[in-house]
């Protein structure tokens, strides 16, 4: 069918592939720059991920603590992401912050106020101090709503439910994208110098995760297949609170609010464990005993309570009590806000949890504690840009919000990801626009071969051969392969054992069949979406089995410790002979040396307060 | 603890369909959600449905199940009549794209016609000073996920396909009074909003507050308001007049 369609063919100066906080930002900015824009999504408008966000935008605003400020941001940042983030994006993160969060407000965002009427700011984990922008526990929500009726209004084309399943190129050069309307199946064909991936992550390939069924890796897949870098893909976050039950909703984040507005952790004997995990990195500023620490939330010259140390420090630690034997009834630990807090404060700071937890588990927050454990959340790894352009080393390729790498190092904090999107969406948007006036002398041209190549493998699942696979089980399969064998904690052994489980996946994958035609087929988009999870699992584990250390979201049994010689090396993966379309799986494997911090900078490390 | 349950699943396109039964494993503390993907990973691979966050947060999967509009990812299992079959049906008001999937472009349609927030020209920067009980109100209606569900429920639409040209429908009802109790929007929205986007149409019935996920009172809190400010623009000389003076000095 494919050699007799004829392409729906669009050409624009940007796309914008994503509708998240990113793509939407991205797509804003390169609007405003004059560039002809598109903005491509695989949902609707205002479905995608970011709408999941709930505790806030982290921005040194100062609106609660004068004291606060950029420096102080850059170095909570650059702390938390264990000195492995790239200096230069975690400072025009901490600088430029504060000006997008006040732009979406200048767009009709509502945020929380302060008595004196200002944006309110709340507490969060390694954040010294109250920085969150936010909204109740909804603020993901009314970040994309705010960015999504600014594109609207600005009348920005909107390709809604169009999956891009291939990167076009002219040589060297980005040339445009490919893809099908997820309603009817056809086939499009994007021309253009420029293209932002603003794809978000990559979490639905682990068995327990708080990510929706997006977050295939697309942008990551895609980025190596037209011959990109991507950095550091070992460090995959996982949430210290996902709900543990029931199992339908196992997985589901629990906002780190819960913890910043005064929740605590508990075992199973009623211990507020966290105090015996404390390690030394984070001693001098950590309370190690529980008045100290209740006095933090009123009081900042107190140190702050362990419950608040960074996500990756609180996953393992809990993940230790439960191994340990001292786990709930389903396999989490509490989380106690109820004896801590009044009903009615619960029910104002946290209106979504309190209703998720009494819709979905049967349980009053208000009332009694909730059973949680660590969820599969963030990938800190994405594509390598440059910090100031987001630009990759394919040229007219750029890369904004979770699908790039650098700017979160080993571990992100929370709050630091809607600030991402804002920050660095806006300079891909428009250093892509930029981009694309440089190369209108000489556009790139798509070449009708690559096209039919590119249909030919997107149906590929239709033609039914022997042994055919259902792609729900391959998924499934490639779950439990990096829930077991690449999760919190890893060894040597077991991620050789998924490196072979992923290939063997690979080779499924190649025979799997699906019923039905192509109009709105969910088990086709699953078996073309599986394609680019199963590449990004690899390098994943592949860039896992490289780091001989623990750090921020990388821990390895038979390496406990955070090496000095690793803490100077970012893993670059690669693949060995890029395509566009269905690559072989070949990856390189490579260490960089980290970009040299500027001592100016390095001195604001120094003060750990 | 496992158990066998009965699924009547609507199947077709825009040319028609019917009603098809599946029986699926389910678990205690499932939602309809759950046994969908059920259905669909293992007898229907081709099963069309919309679903992103499976939180209650996007707003996606909505559907009728057992005849009542609403979001299959926070219907437990538990609520439905125990031992009967569970029968799901796409959103009526919206044209069947395929099996559960509806075309609801009608909304992003609507969503285009609404005048932008703008800023007055006593802070037309921000950062904005506003304070929490004045942020409030609008902040209730900035809760809406834009399920759809009170658009399909809404019977101006539902039952008369002829009014969809010029009616918003409940969810730009609260949008528009959204910007309306903006503490710091300089736009006036009414009379487009009662002459164009169909405010009169509405007679309160209440049905889109019944189906809302976020428990928003579209009624109460947007359009009956919005109903009166309407009123007391077009009709009544003395707020007329004021509101003339207010936007002089502006």
């Amino acid at each position: 069918m494919a050699a007799t369609e004829s392409f729906e063919h669009h050409s624009y100066d940007v796309i914008v592939i994503g509708a998240g906080g990113a793509g939407l930002r991205a797509a804003v900015a390169a609007h405003d720059a004059g560039a002809r824009t598109a903005l491509v999504c695989r949902s609707l408008l205002g479905k995608a991920h970011t709408v999941m966000a709930e505790g806030g935008i982290a921005a040194a605003l100062g609106n609660l603590w004068p004291e606060d400020n950029w420096e102080v941001h850059f170095r909570d940042t650059m702390r938390g992401g264990k000195l492995l983030n790239h200096w230069r994006m975690a400072e025009l993160h901490a600088k430029e912050a504060p000006a997008r969060v006040y732009e979406l407000e200048q767009w009709g965002a509502l945020f929380d106020r302060t008595p004196s009427g200002k944006i309110s700011q709340r507490d969060f984990g390694g954040h010294r101090y109250a920085r969150l922008a936010h909204v109740g526990d909804r603020t993901g929500l009314e970040m994309i709503r705010a960015l999504q009726q600014r594109a609207v209004s600005a009348g920005i084309d909107v390709f809604m439910e169009l999956t891009i399943t291939d990167l076009l190129k002219d040589g060297d050069r980005i040339a445009g994208a490919f893809g099908y309307w997820r309603e009817s199946g056809r086939f499009v064909v994007f021309e253009a110098p420029a293209v932002v991936l603003a794809t978000g992550g990559i979490g639905k390939s682990w068995k327990v995760t708080s990510n929706s069924w997006e977050c295939t890796g697309d942008g990551h897949a895609l980025a190596l297949r037209a011959g990109a870098t991507l950095l550091n893909m070992e460090f995959v976050q996982f949430h210290p609170t996902g709900m543990v039950w029931p199992l339908s909703v196992r997985g589901l984040l629990v906002t780190e609010s819960v913890r910043g507005d005064g929740g605590v952790l508990r075992n199973s004997e009623g211990q507020r464990f966290m105090f015996d995990y404390i390690p030394d990195f984070f001693k001098a500023e950590t309370a190690d005993n529980v008045e100290e620490a209740d006095r933090w939330y009123d009081d900042k010259s107190n140190r702050r309570p362990p419950e608040l140390l960074p996500r990756d420090e609180v996953a393992r630690a809990i993940n230790s009590e439960i191994k340990a034997g001292r786990g709930t009834p389903h396999g989490g630990v509490f989380l106690d806000i109820a004896s801590r807090r009044t009903p009615e404060f619960i029910k104002r700071r946290l209106p979504s949890m309190y209703h998720q937890f009494k819709e979905l588990a049967d349980v009053d927050i208000t009332k009694e504690a909730m059973e949680i454990g660590p969820t599969c959340h963030y990938v800190m790894g994405g594509v390598e840009v440059d910090p100031d352009s987001q630009a990759s080393v394919v040229p007219g390729l750029f890369a904004a919000g979770e699908v790039a790498g650098g700017m979160h190092g080993a571990n992100r904090l929370g709050g630091n990801s809607l600030s991402d999107l804002i920050v660095f969406g806006k300079r891909a948007g428009e250093f892509a626009a930029e981009y694309a006036k440089t190369a209108q002398a000489a556009l790139p041209k798509v070449a009708e071969v690559t096209l039919s190549r590119s249909a030919e493998e997107a149906l590929a699942p239709f033609r039914a051969g022997e042994a055919a696979e259902n792609p729900y089980s391959v998924h499934q399969d490639l779950q439990e392969t990096m829930q077991d064998l690449v999760g919190i904690i890893r060894v040597e052994d077991e991620l050789k054992e998924a490196l072979e489980k992923v290939a063997a996946l690979q080779a499924r994958a190649t025979r799997i069949a699906v019923e039905g035609n192509r109009q709105y087929n969910p088990g086709w988009h699953l078996a073309l979406d599986l394609r680019n999870m199963l590449l990004v699992s690899q390098a994943v584990t592949a860039a896992a089995l490289e780091r001989q250390e623990s750090r921020g979201g990388h821990t390895r049994d038979d390496y406990p410790n955070a090496d000095p010689y690793w803490g100077t090396q970012n893993v670059v993966v690669a693949l060995k002979a890029p395509r566009v379309g269905t690559a072989g799986t070949e990856l390189s494997v490579r260490r960089q040396p980290l970009p040299k911090l500027p001592p100016e900078l390095a001195k604001l490390l120094e003060d750990v307060h | 603890m496992s158990f066998d349950l009965e699924l009547r699943i609507w199947r077709g396109d825009a040319d028609g369909g019917d009603l098809k039964d599946y029986v699926v494993e389910a678990e205690e503390g499932q939602v309809v959600l759950d046994a969908v993907h059920r259905a669909q990973a293992t007898q229907a691979n081709d099963l069309a449905v919309r679903w992103n966050c499976k939180a209650g947060k996007c707003g996606s999967c909505s559907a009728e199940i057992n005849g009542r509009p609403r979001l299959m990812c926070m219907t437990r299992l538990s609520v439905l009549p125990v031992g009967a079959p569970v029968t799901i049906t796409p959103l009526r008001t919206f044209p069947v794209i395929r099996d559960l999937v509806t075309d609801v472009s009608f909304n992003y349609e609507k969503a285009r016609h609404v005048p932008a927030f703008t800023p007055t020209a006593d802070q037309p920067v921000a950062p904005f000073t506003m304070f929490q009980p004045d942020v409030e109100r609008s902040q209730e209606f900035r809760k809406c996920i834009e399920c759809w569900l009170c658009q399909n429920t809404c019977h101006v639409m539902r039952d008369h396909e002829e009014n969809k040209p010029h009616f918003a429908g409940p969810r730009f009802f609260i949008r528009y009074a959204e910007l309306d109790m903006h503490p710091n929007d300089a736009c006036d929205r009414k009379s487009f909003l009662q002459e164009s986007e169909g405010l009169g149409y509405c007679n309160i019935t209440k049905c889109c507050t019944e189906v809302c996920p976020e428990q928003i009172h579209i009624t109460d809190n947007a359009i009956i308001p919005m109903k009166e400010r309407v009123v007391d623009t077009k009709y009544d000389p003395l707020v007329r007049f004021f509101s003339r003076r207010r936007t002089a000095r502006a």
